[in-house]
């Protein structure tokens, strides 16, 4: 089995747009930027983060606390694979209580990462709210997790794969659907 | 690909690339341990089942915490309390303990090769907290995370380890991990403590019988503890060790920039001066902290993940014969 790629949802200049825009949403949505902080999930969610918060100093002139977040130990299916994944370090360098967090991360899909997230964060301290932001939201949701800030719905069947590849880890900017092909 | 390992026995057959898997993925609980809340349940639902023949206070509360805090639940088996009272053997009790379904067995015992014999014959993962004179792998990994995490490498590091070297499965476990490295490892002690096939263990290792000698480049200090249980033949008086190797304030004075490491628990009235154990330059409780997110690390990648197929009865029977 092999995949295919089926078509590009975002250029580079598209992901660009849609992470102002959600930077906008977010600022707007919490009434400004104070106890805003964005916790990045790992991998991809992690750049994102860190360009959404560019975004906002450069539009509110405010340097919004930004953390690394990883969920491995929180991860659902541990007890399910054979090898453990490697454990990456979660870098949250400032207290979450009474934070209002906004969790990054680029597709949003069954919600098991997002709950694994959220336990992470509990871990951390009592934040004053949690809320999501994803570039995209591809359904197939298997617990009851939506997301805020959605940069672009995309209907998808299972078997296809949204591969959202980005210049600090995948040296190329563009989102695209791929399929799975026998 | 790192090859991934089913049980911890010793040091000395892991390859470098191994051993510092196991650094790196001690970081994140380094920092998961500074955390407020300090409980995970990534080990849900896993038994790991502590043996241990020897008496053991800061290997076996490091274990058991490491365990606690994945969510694992510990069956504990202390030798004092237990049928070994009664003469059962090795294999008749840890084969009871295996019985009750653990997921993992750390074990401790008197004899060199106890790990391996007991890992040969049961078919969950085993962790050696200690066998005989032989090895203590933990202890190596949680010394090498302390030395990595003040010097920055273990490459080319000069490290002087000081005292009863023959007695000691520390001193043996850490110089077959500093020389997958290639560190500088000098021996200093009683003659009698720093037999010459030591130097064998791997390159870059020398003995060295003059303390001021031992200590002259020394960026990483190991202090062991004189272990007079372990001893048969007739041994050095205190006075003697104290007056020739006991670790102070002076002889440390000519290395200012030197750590000073002891795998615990310390004597303070023969081989460490109080002055040295609770200066800047002892990372003596550093090695302590460290040792559970080591601990949490390898529980986490050996007893971690789906719970393997038994092998056929066949496979069993030939195991343990």
């Amino acid at each position: 089995m092999h995949v295919e790629e089926k078509r590009q949802l975002l250029s580079a200049t598209e992901i660009d747009r849609t992470l102002q825009r959600l930077a906008h949403e977010i600022v707007e949505k919490s009434g400004g930027t104070a106890d805003l902080a964005l916790i990045g999930i790992r991998r991809r969610g992690v750049p994102l983060s860190q360009r959404l918060a560019q975004s906002i100093r450069g539009f509110a002139g405010v340097q919004v606390p930004v953390g690394t977040l990883d969920i491995t130990l929180y991860r659902d299916d541990l007890s399910t694979v054979a090898s453990q994944p490697v454990v990456q370090s979660t870098e949250i360098a400032f207290p979450v209580d009474g934070r209002d967090l906004v969790l990054v991360d680029d597709v949003l899909y069954t919600g098991r990462t997002v709950r694994a997230a959220m336990n992470g964060l509990f871990d951390l301290g009592r934040p004053r709210r949690i809320r999501l932001c994803v570039l995209i939201d591809r359904g197939h949701r298997e617990l009851p997790i939506e997301a805020s800030f959605v940069g672009r719905t995309v209907q998808t069947s299972d078997t296809e794969i949204i591969e959202v590849r980005l210049k600090e880890i995948d040296h190329e900017e563009r989102v695209v659907l791929v399929d799975r092909v026998p | 690909m790192l090859q991934r390992f089913r049980h911890l026995l010793g040091i000395e057959p892991l390859s470098a690339e191994q051993i510092l898997f196991l650094l790196d993925q001690s970081k994140p609980f380094q920092e998961f341990n500074r955390h407020p809340l300090k409980k995970l349940a990534t080990l849900r639902g896993k038994t790991i089942a502590l043996a241990f023949f020897e008496p053991s206070t800061r290997t076996r509360i490091s274990f058991s915490t490491a365990a606690a805090r994945l969510g694992a639940d510990v069956m504990n088996l202390q030798a004092e309390a237990s049928s070994l009272r009664k003469g059962e053997s090795l294999l008749d009790t840890v084969r009871t303990l295996a019985a009750m379904k653990p997921d993992g067995l750390v074990i401790r015992h008197s004899s060199s090769g106890a790990a391996e014999f007991v890992a040969e014959r049961l078919e969950i993962p085993v962790i050696n907290a200690g066998d005989g004179t032989h090895e203590h792998p933990t202890q190596a990994l949680l010394d090498a995370l302390t030395i990595r995490d003040r010097k920055g490498r273990l490459e080319g590091c000069n490290v002087t380890i000081l005292g009863d070297i023959l007695h000691s499965r520390v001193a043996r476990s850490n110089i077959h991990l500093l020389a997958k490295f290639g560190a500088r490892i000098t021996l200093c002690g009683p003659a009698m403590w720093i037999p010459p096939e030591l130097e064998c263990l791997g390159p870059g290792i020398r003995r060295v019988p003059r303390i001021e000698e031992a200590l002259e480049d020394a960026d990483v200090i190991i202090a062991l503890r004189v272990q007079q249980e372990r001893m048969h033949e007739p041994s050095l008086a205190d006075d003697e060790y104290i007056r020739g190797y006991r670790l102070t304030p002076e002889r440390l004075r000519a290395r200012p920039g030197a750590i000073v490491l002891h795998p615990g628990p310390i004597l303070r009235s023969i081989e460490i001066d109080s002055a040295v154990a609770d200066s800047p330059q002892s990372c003596i409780l550093e090695q302590v902290t460290n040792g559970l997110a080591v601990r949490m690390a390898l529980l986490f990648h050996l007893v971690g993940g789906a719970t393997p197929e038994p092998r056929d009865a066949k496979d069993i029977s030939h195991a343990a014969d």
